[in-house]
């Protein structure tokens, strides 16, 4: 395997794993907040136990995502000393806030964690509350770096050497709030989603179920708030990239020419070598309008930029339209579940809804993988966006090949252990209702 | 402050004991559970998972910290050792991330036994591993194997930069000293008399070996890590201090002996910060010895000072949530 290809696959193998647990990490302290707080206000057992349920499966992902963020803060060395060299000090604040934010994360789940029956209860859901705001934080501070090395700002270059840094600069980048606010919401949405599926299977064994008929309702109205919220910021997002990252918004959308009145391409092939997308659907000025709000706005095409600066266009315009379907159906399953509650005034327990939540379960983190490959892939060949060249960042030192085997065995391991964990853990054995005997009203 | 950079520096070693002291001793935690044996084996492994169990991710953060305040704060150095010592770094890693993993996996998939037996060897053996990668680490950086990497002549060799000696038995030296530190703690932190018994011989043979190690390092030091020892003998005050680190130690030992097991906590403590403490300030001002200095290598000041800010922030904030964790899981006993 090459050198360079062979650290980006380590990099995007790890972010990949890392960012599901990331995810996790961050939303499902959300669930289990509100049920907890259910469980004050109402007195329903089910809910305490519902809390207990879902922090079983925070308890694991915080800690596989623990060690695979410490694994990923030794990466950016091992991987890309070059460029931590540059960049280390400009984009030091966020990781330095985000270290805090993740110290806080882990002493509260600690405490949320065992310490039931040990500290009182608005202490225990107090510290949920803490695990829920320094989780978001944390996960705002890293992507705010991320954002940095789409949008370079709070420095000068004088003969090649970064001076002047403004760390806060840095960190308010341009790119900050969208993209933050994006992967924020992405989380939220995916858990939810997640969630239902997990316990509309159960509900699907037993109707009568009320632990899962609680759960899901929560579950869904946590997916439903994402799922409306994700497609007003990603257009705002898209918007950005249009002026910040033009070639990247050529690649999403399959644009090689520069034209005024673009239209939105739906799917397609597009094909490096003919410089052209097949079999694409169009929608005639969509996309000048959509990114300009001016249906004969100039878009420029791929083939403005020159050849080696531009990114690999199949993988991003196919993951983004992945992301931009899997997304749209996630609203479409959330618009669809809310009109029929309110309808019926209860949550809709019909065999095909059921079947259809559980088949939404996995969308909501293809929709976090394909974003993540549009902004990675869609920037390259810059590692800093017009700054430095990815294959200028890479490490001298031999034995990538090896390295990316290794951990690549190492994390489709342990991926392996948490579904079976889960399994076990959140939906139970046999997916049967836990405190039968506690009874509660549906 | 004039110096930022050393502000940040001291900082960072003070990140650095801590972590010894604490997330150090939860990696000795797992190396005497792979030594449980005997009668009481299960109880001891028991025993140590419910005195990791709720605290070792934070502690594990130190780790974090201190390698974000090492490539924000030095961005020279931190390129160049994750250049120069690929190897003890990806060991180390692997360590980190099976030992997480294992820990949290035994604890969900059953309770000391069955299926948990096997989380519990990968557990138990990657706590061996992670400690020794860090010491070769330090070793290496101690004894100037990351050197030529400072003066711009790339040496694109995986084993160079560690692969002798000194590095190699400071690494022993710290996972020696892990385990000391755990097991002296679990003789505070069990009820059962036969249990702390237990952990007391543990003690006192890891306890042992630590001194024993101590001086084979020392020595090692005179042939590969010559500014270390110049260090550890250039002053009256450095002389000193190394008697009192060896007074500590001894006394540490006698405490246990002597069945004074909070005062042994305390001076194993006090060792660990004195051992730290000495491999810093013999160092200093280096950060890579024996060319680049803290000077040379630090980010400008526009950088060092905000960061210094959030430092003060984020230790305001959480002083108390780790002073509340500690109170609430080791709040019958004493806090270290």
């Amino acid at each position: 395997m090459n050198h360079l290809l062979a650290a980006r696959s380590q990099m995007a193998m790890s972010l990949g794993f890392h960012i599901i647990f990331a995810a996790v990490g961050i939303a499902l302290p959300l669930l289990m907040v509100i049920s907890e707080g259910l469980w004050l206000y109402k007195k329903d057992v089910l809910y305490r136990e519902l809390a207990q349920r879902w922090s079983q499966g925070a308890g694991i992902f915080f800690a596989v995502g623990a060690v695979s963020g410490t694994a990923l803060s030794f990466e950016l060395g091992l991987l890309w000393p070059r460029f931590m060299a540059y960049a280390g000090p400009i984009i030091g604040m966020p990781f330095s806030l985000e270290g805090f934010a993740f110290f806080l994360e882990a002493i509260f789940l600690g405490i949320y964690l065992y310490g039931w029956g040990k500290v009182s209860p608005w202490v225990h859901w107090m510290s949920g509350v803490m695990v829920l705001a320094s989780g978001t934080a944390s996960g705002i501070f890293v992507v705010a770096a991320n954002a940095w090395m789409n949008s370079p700002a709070g420095f000068d270059i004088v003969n090649g050497v970064p001076v002047h840094i403004r760390p806060f600069a840095a960190m308010f980048n341009p790119a900050f709030l969208g993209q933050s606010l994006h992967m924020i919401i992405a989380a939220f949405e995916a858990v939810g989603f997640a969630a239902a599926s997990l316990h509309a299977y159960s509900l699907l064994k037993n109707r009568r179920a009320f632990f899962h008929q609680r759960a899901l309702v929560i579950a869904l109205s946590v997916a439903a708030c994402g799922a409306f919220l994700e497609p007003l910021n990603g257009d705002f997002l898209a918007r950005f990239v249009a002026q910040n990252q033009p070639v990247k918004l050529a690649a999403m959308e399959g644009q090689w020419e520069t034209e005024r009145g673009a239209p939105l391409r739906i799917g397609g092939w597009p094909d490096a070598k003919i410089e052209k997308t097949l079999w694409a659907i169009k929608i005639p000025k969509a996309l000048s309008l959509l990114a300009y709000d001016n249906p004969n706005a100039l878009v420029l095409g791929l083939k403005a930029f020159p050849s080696q600066d531009r990114p690999p266009v199949l993988p991003v315009h196919i993951a983004f339209q992945v992301m931009v379907a899997c997304g749209s159906f996630l609203a479409g399953v959330a618009l669809l579940g809310i009109v029929w509650t309110l309808r019926i005034g209860r949550l809709p327990l019909k065999k095909w809804f059921l079947v259809l939540l559980i088949a939404c379960g996995p969308l909501g983190f293809i929709c976090i993988e394909t974003g993540w490959i549009v902004t990675e892939v869609g920037r390259q060949p810059w590692i800093i966006y017009h700054v430095m060249r990815t294959a200028d960042a890479v490490t001298p030192m031999p034995g990538l090949t090896e390295s990316f085997s290794v951990f690549t065995l190492i994390y489709l391991f342990l991926a392996v252990v948490v579904i079976l964990l889960l399994r076990k853990e959140v939906i139970g054995e046999d997916g049967s209702e836990p405190l039968k005997a506690a009874g509660g009203r549906p | 402050m004039n110096y930022p950079e050393v502000a940040i520096a001291a900082v960072i070693l003070f990140s650095l004991i801590i972590y010894a002291l604490s997330g150090g001793a939860d990696f000795g935690g797992g190396v005497l559970d792979l030594m449980a044996f005997g009668p009481r084996a299960r109880e001891q492994r028991r025993a140590i998972a419910e005195a990791i169990g709720p605290i070792w991710e934070a502690n594990h953060i130190w780790m974090i910290l201190i390698v974000v305040l090492l490539f924000s704060a030095f961005p020279a150095a931190f390129s160049a050792i994750s250049i120069a010592l690929v190897v003890p770094l990806n060991v180390m890693l692997i360590g980190i991330i099976l030992r997480g993993s294992a820990f949290i996996f035994r604890g969900h998939s059953s309770h000391y036994g069955g299926k948990g037996v096997a989380w519990g060897d990968v557990f138990a053996a990657s706590s061996v591993v992670t400690p020794i990668a860090l010491g070769v680490i330090v070793g290496s950086l101690a004894s100037g194997g990351v050197q030529e990497m400072s003066s711009g002549v790339l040496r694109l060799n995986l084993w160079d930069a560690w692969l002798f000696p000194f590095p190699l038995a400071i690494g022993f030296f710290t996972v020696v000293l892990f385990t000391f530190l755990a097991a002296v703690y679990l003789t505070v932190e069990v009820q059962e008399a036969e249990l702390k018994e237990d952990f007391r011989s543990r003690a006192l043979v890891s306890g042992a070996m630590t001194g024993l190690l101590a001086w084979i390092c020392y020595f090692l030091a005179g042939r590969e890590a010559p500014l270390i020892r110049l260090g550890l003998e250039k002053s009256s005050w450095s002389i000193l201090f190394q008697v009192v680190t060896a007074m500590v130690a001894s006394s540490a030992l006698w405490a246990l002996w002597a069945r004074c097991f909070r005062l042994a906590r305390m001076l194993a403590v006090i060792e660990t910060v004195c051992v730290i403490l000495g491999w810093g300030l013999s160092q200093y001002p280096y950060v890579l010895p024996p060319v680049v200095t803290f000077q040379e290598a630090a980010a400008p000041a526009s950088v060092l000072r905000p960061l210094l800010g959030a430092l003060l922030v984020g230790v305001v904030i959480l002083i108390p949530s780790f002073a509340f964790l500690f109170r609430i899981f080791k709040g019958h006993r004493s806090p270290i």
